[in-house]
């Protein structure tokens, strides 16, 4: 039995037939060819595949692409607009954030969803917030910098938004 | 040489822009049509015969095109994996296919392979799969494998020990017969899974009429994949072609080659398709090789006032079901225990045993975090035993600068060091006199707060080529070829094969450095047997010494066949051209100078040519370095137990690390980072663990446990230089030196918490449930 879904990610509207037991992360890299969403294990602990879905950051391995049907998802290709990396892409580039950068699409999305509950976390908060999540080369140490690096520039980003009215009146 | 600008700066790395944003190529994320599934059927049991696999449903199932067992395909195998000397050549080992035919002696252990048209169609009809065995009794614990009348892995070896070898220097006896202080201790080195975040992963392509294959694999070795895959399959090396894309993590774990590599190519060139395998995690935790598995029984000679004398000890290394292609490395610690001490006698034995459990092979440092945990432990034992400070143990201990270079009781030659520069460093960094001060007070409140110090020495740089042949069984070097093309812009290919490290861009650095090109004009390649000579590949922290001195020569030709032809240009002779910042010109006339550009031009023009000079401007450097290189440094951890759960916080962690000149310390950092808190995952967390059934207990990520980012402090990090003298660029390594330092600090650390209640060692890992037992058994706690 094959079941319709339709979602949209980054922007785009795919739709497909699955069979019920397709996992969201399947449907993402071989029904949408986003491949950037990675998987690293079968149980839920590692976060490489983590995505956002209707505001949410979920692990697509523990969601079936059925229960994303209407979803708006965002993946880590989703992030940079043309060549502009969103705060968080180059935060980790320029910390040295990322070794052998498997982990680090689910890292950053789970950092941006961190983020966005949390503008500006402690560096105990940004460990807890990324628990989920594992890294094996770079003992977590740049990218606790790299998430404190984005949440500054992100926070002058929304200053200056907020200014913006205001210089023009 | 001159270090300037480039040698040295902490440079972003060029790798990143494409992992960020998720258009990296790991082996699954290829674009591949057409593709064949490949999955695995492991074995379920531990030891046992294959009686008989009905596949006849299995092959009616969807979309299946076909199914091999073991014996349908043990013919087309003209070799077994390889297994190298690593250090041990007395040892015996069955020969080992990729795959069982007729016994089966690891759970894990492929049996036989399905192909269908999805992972998920080849999944469902290896569940159709009729496999009978025969079970035999599973060999699990070391000492019972090899007690007379143990069930026996491989019959034709009679037993299941593969060695029983002694290593020795000096005079134990008389050591022994000296000392005051004589201690003994079994010191475990728990079973770890490497884990990295990318399971394995292979797409295999075979051409018939060119009987030409040509292989993805998520390896850190793709030249040796090239030749054992020639080997086993019987194609000419030349028609192999064997590419390592973007590789998410090794940690030695994708240092051999693998059954999956062999099947995978096997199963495309008899279907005549493209076949492509993924490793999920459940088969990785029991696949993919397994690391240290090592019990020590270690006797110490020391004398009062803190002075090592000897040390004899025995490593039991269980190397599983069979000997993994690196497998026996582990024993390298052997010729390791002395570290940076002045030892008078060593005396070591090594026992390797089969046993029915996945194999184990190099993990992170891979018998150097071995011996630096015993040489480690052992002067905190005498420290314990004798009731001098654990530093000043230490520091009576070191050889000293002025012996340097020192000859070790193993024969070995060290190359440059000062170890008591690092030690002093990071105690300062500590303010280790007040912190003792503080340590008392905090016992008297009832606190458990642990000081744990470790000062490695490493060996890394394989290889001298000599020494590595005798040792290890292959010759390594280092390879590079620079090649400027008509424009000016270079092609760098190396022979390493980066997993993670980041070598484009310090390889890029020292290019850019030496013939003073933009560093955006070198383009880095690796890990495509198809584009340069053989690479020897990447693990044991050798690449930045040697690969990366390859570069550096590469470099040195292409500038000295630049001067030539710039003399030849501006009409001089060549000894009056000076070159530097890609510029030559005549002494004392910089203005009328020829750049590096305006020079590859003229290399590709041959009447622009001297006289007899062939064109190009293209060099290749194999370099075989004279010596090994000697990073060594001191950790300190400082670690409080909590007295209600048995919880480890580690509350501060500094590490001082020479590892001779950093040619990008933004990297160098970053593995320093990276390898502590492996490290300190074997010493707080990971434990791969058997039952007595032999079946894996920690076969998820569930069970096993890797450390997560609310687990570890902010490492303190600092450096110290002692250029290596085996090498021009003076570079040592640091892939693995936070992994071989940290796990002992942190024990050691662990240890010194619990020493009022009387605890010498502690089996790894502390867990919280092991420490509060310690804490409380009689009851209650002891304050």
């Amino acid at each position: 039995m094959r079941h319709r879904v339709a979602m949209t990610i980054n922007g785009t509207q795919y739709e497909h037939e699955v069979e019920p037991r397709t996992l969201l992360v399947y449907y993402i890299r071989e029904q949408a060819g986003l491949t950037g969403t990675h998987i690293g294990c079968d149980t839920s602990s590692c976060g490489a595949c983590t995505v956002e879905m209707d505001g949410h950051s979920v692990k697509s391995c523990t969601v079936f692409a059925v229960q994303a049907d209407g979803a708006q998802i965002t993946t880590i290709e989703g992030l940079a607009v043309g060549s502009q990396l969103h705060p968080l892409q180059q935060a980790f580039w320029d910390e040295h954030g990322l070794q052998c950068g498997y982990c680090t699409p689910g890292m950053i999305m789970a950092a941006k969803q961190l983020l966005e509950r949390n503008p500006k976390p402690t560096e105990q908060e940004i460990r807890l917030g990324i628990e989920g999540n594992l890294c094996r080369c770079t003992g977590y140490q740049n990218i606790v910098k790299a998430i404190e690096t984005a949440a500054r520039t992100m926070a002058a980003q929304a200053g200056k938004e907020v200014k913006a009215p205001a210089a023009v009146s | 040489m001159a270090i300037s600008t480039l040698i040295g700066a902490s440079i972003k790395r060029r790798e990143d822009p494409e992992l960020i944003t998720g258009t990296g190529g790991f082996v699954d994320d290829l674009p591949q049509t057409g593709l064949v599934h490949m999955y695995v059927v492991r074995s379920t049991e531990p030891h046992a015969r294959i009686l008989g696999i009905d596949t006849a449903r299995a092959r009616q199932a969807d979309g299946v095109l076909a199914v091999f067992t073991g014996k349908e395909l043990a013919s087309e195998f003209q070799s077994p994996l390889p297994v190298t000397v690593s250090f041990v050549p007395e040892k015996k080992y069955p020969p080992h296919y990729p795959i069982a035919t007729d016994r089966v002696r690891y759970v894990g252990e492929p049996v036989a392979i399905v192909l269908a048209q999805s992972r998920a169609a080849a999944e469902d009809a290896a569940e159709r799969l009729d496999i009978r065995y025969e079970s035999l009794p599973p060999v699990v614990d070391m000492e019972k494998a090899i007690a007379p009348g143990a069930p026996v892995l491989h019959d034709e070896l009679g037993s299941n020990l593969a060695y029983d070898v002694k290593r020795a220097g000096g005079d134990i006896e008389a050591a022994f017969r000296d000392a005051d202080v004589r201690i003994s201790q079994r010191i475990r080195q728990q079973r770890l899974i490497p884990v990295a975040v990318e399971p394995r992963g292979v797409v295999a392509d075979y051409k018939p009429f060119a009987n030409a294959l040509t292989v993805w694999s998520s390896t850190q070795i793709p030249h040796f994949v090239k030749v054992w895959l020639a080997v086993i399959l019987g194609i000419p090396e030349s028609q192999v072609r064997v590419v390592a894309p973007d590789v998410g993590g090794g940690f030695g774990s994708k240092i051999r080659v693998y059954p999956e590599e062999v099947l995978a190519a096997l199963a495309s060139r008899k279907l005549g398709r493209r076949v492509k395998w993924i490793e999920d995690r459940s088969e990785n935790m029991k696949a993919t090789h397994h690391g240290r598995a090592q019990i020590w029984d270690v006797e110490v000679a020391a004398r009062k006032d803190g002075t090592v004398l000897g040390v004899r000890a025995t490593q039991y290394l269980d190397l599983g079901a069979y000997c993994s292609q690196f497998g026996t490395f582990q024993a390298i610690a052997l010729l390791l225990i002395q570290g940076p001490y002045k030892l008078q006698a060593w005396d070591g034995r090594g026992i390797g045993v089969y046993t029915n459990k996945t194999p184990t092979d190099a993990y992170r440092g891979a018998g150097r975090p071995e011996a630096t945990y015993i040489i480690e432990r052992v002067m905190d034992l005498v420290a314990q035993a004798t009731g001098v400070d654990p530093a000043a143990v230490r520091r009576k201990n070191f050889i000293r600068q002025e012996e340097q270079p020192f000859t070790s009781l193993m024969g070995l030659t060290y190359d440059s060091g000062d170890y008591s520069t690092t030690l002093d460093k990071a105690l300062e960094m500590v303010s280790y006199q007040q912190l003792r001060k503080e340590q008392a007070e905090k016992r008297k409140q009832g606190k458990h707060v642990g000081i744990g110090l470790s000062t490695y020495l490493e060996i890394c740089g394989l290889g001298p080529s000599v020494a590595t042949t005798a040792a290890a069984g292959i010759g390594f070097w280092g390879m590079a070829v620079l090649n400027l093309h008509f424009t000016g812009k270079a092609t760098l290919v190396i022979g390493s094969s980066p997993h993670g490290q980041g070598h484009e861009t310090p390889f890029a650095q020292i290019v850019a450095e030496t013939l003073g090109l933009p560093l955006e004009d070198i383009d880095v390649v690796h890990g495509d047997t198809a584009i340069g000579p053989m690479g020897m590949d990447t693990y044991g922290s050798r690449s930045a010494s040697v690969d990366g001195t390859a570069v550096y020569l590469s470099a040195v030709k292409v500038r000295e066949k630049a001067r030539k032809i710039a003399a030849h240009l501006l009409e001089a002779a060549e000894e009056d051209v000076v070159y530097e910042n890609g510029k030559a010109y005549v002494k004392g006339s910089p203005t009328k100078a020829v750049t590096i550009q305006e020079i590859t031009g003229a290399a590709f023009q041959p009447h622009r040519l001297p006289a007899g000079m062939e064109g190009g401007l293209d060099e290749t450097t194999f370099f075989n370095p004279p010596n090994f290189v000697w990073p060594f440094g001191a950790h300190i951890a400082v670690v409080e137990i909590d007295d209600e759960t048995g919880r480890v916080q580690i509350q501060r962690y500094v590490a001082v690390d020479d590892c001779g000149t950093r040619l990008n310390p933004l990297i160098v950092d970053g593995q320093i980072h990276g390898g502590i808190a492996q490290g300190i995952g074997q010493a707080l967390f990971e434990d791969g663990v058997y039952g007595e059934d032999g079946q894996l207990k920690t076969g998820t990520l569930v069970d096993y446990l890797i450390p997560t980012a609310s687990d570890l402090p902010m490492f303190e990090t600092e450096s110290l230089v002692t250029p290596s003298p085996t090498n021009p660029l003076g570079v040592k390594g640091i892939g693995e030196a936070g992994t071989i330092a940290s796990t002992a600090a942190v024990m050691n650390a662990v240890a010194d918490a619990l020493s009022p209640f009387g605890v010498k060692d502690i089996d790894m890992p502390a867990s919280p449930q092991k420490l509060w037992h310690l804490m409380h058994k009689n009851g209650g706690s002891k304050r």
